[in-house]
């Protein structure tokens, strides 16, 4: 088979920009939904909070398998 | 030698061969002492070593702050005393809920012993956190997975505490055979997966980061042509990214604290 094109290095960093893109918005979504919802009801700030942590939380877990996956099929 | 310096050693012999960037070398210093003990290799390194200072200089602190409470506090005992309050009705009060008090000298531990080691990260010579080492919050996470299921176990009983996480209450049947699996998989794998991973990943990056923009003002300092211009962006962006790192570091511990404060809440009340 002819090589048309070729990338050398490592392609893991690349792969984890990609992946890093969808988390990037939704922990932005999320924070900015917390932020409006404690400008709108400054006393429910509390009563959110715990959601927003968790939304924050699922929403990174994308952009932290993205970040392990390089070494785990780099190495292996 | 530490693998920092023997990074600076490259960057200092690099006659315009390139910038040598640094690898994951920096992770694995030599080990100072080792031993085995049935079987298992034991080695103590320059990590090891910090992270014991770190450990003893929390004490020391925490142990300081409260040894002459007074009714008004001094600068030490407000310290102390703000930083467990902060722990104690930020986060077992209000997270955990009402039946979480118990829980505060825990998520107390857990947010100090995290602040320290990741505090070593901007020390001058430390400078590498224990937590950059995946080892170390992969104990905490597990720590944390065990506590929450146990307290879930003990609170609600073995069978009502899996049958809510299995079958969340109040889907409709036939979802089940897509909820269950995502709740399997929430609940047992990714929640300690990810706790341990995002202390490390910040912690990782944090380190890779600062070493870089420290190696490059050198490299760029050294290397002998125009390139000396852009040496003093360099520096000032390691400078730059070590009061960042300040704000990841206190960032990092809390968020830690708080996600164990909901998976605990999660475990101490019934879903509904």
């Amino acid at each position: 088979m002819d090589v048309l094109a070729a990338l050398t290095g490592s392609i893991g960093s690349v792969g984890y920009g990609l992946a890093a893109i969808g988390p990037g918005i939704g922990v932005g979504i999320v924070w900015a939904a917390y932020i409006q919802a404690t400008a709108r009801q400054p006393e429910s700030a509390g009563l959110t909070r715990t959601y927003a942590f968790l939304g924050f939380a699922l929403s990174e877990a994308l952009a932290l398998i993205g970040f392990v996956v390089p070494f785990v099929f780099g190495y292996a | 030698m530490t693998s920092s310096a023997l990074a600076l050693g490259d960057v200092l012999a690099a006659n315009g061969e390139g910038f040598p960037a640094p690898g994951l070398d920096e992770f694995y210093p030599e080990p100072i002492a080792s031993f085995s003990v049935l079987g298992i290799d034991f080695e103590i390194t320059r990590i090891t070593i910090i992270l014991w200072i770190a450990t003893i200089a929390i004490l020391a602190f925490l142990v300081a702050s409260v040894r002459r409470p007074a009714i008004v506090p001094g600068k030490l005992q407000f310290l102390g005393e703000s930083g467990y309050s902060l722990v104690r009705d930020g986060i077992a009060r209000d997270v955990v809920g009402p039946r979480g008090l118990p829980f505060a000298p825990f998520l107390a531990s857990l947010f100090f012993f995290i602040l320290a080691n990741n505090m070593m990260s901007i020390i001058p010579f430390a400078q590498i956190s224990p937590m950059a080492k995946f080892a170390y919050p992969l104990m905490l996470a597990l720590i944390c997975w065990v506590l929450y299921i146990y307290i879930g176990i003990r609170e609600q009983g073995v069978g009502r505490y899996f049958r809510d996480v299995l079958f969340l209450p109040g889907v409709p049947k036939p979802l089940y055979i897509l909820v269950t699996p995502i709740e399997i998989l929430q609940n047992f794998i990714v929640r300690p997966f990810t706790l341990a991973v995002r202390l490390f990943g910040n912690m990782f990056a944090g380190h890779m980061l600062l070493v870089v923009f420290s190696l490059g003002a050198t490299y760029l300092f050294t290397v002998g042509n125009f390139s000396v211009i852009f040496f003093p962006l360099s520096a000032l962006m390691a400078i730059v990214m070590t009061l960042f790192e300040i704000l990841v570091i206190v960032l990092q511990a809390y968020v830690f604290t708080v996600l164990m404060g909901t998976y605990l809440n999660g475990s101490i009340e019934a879903e509904h």
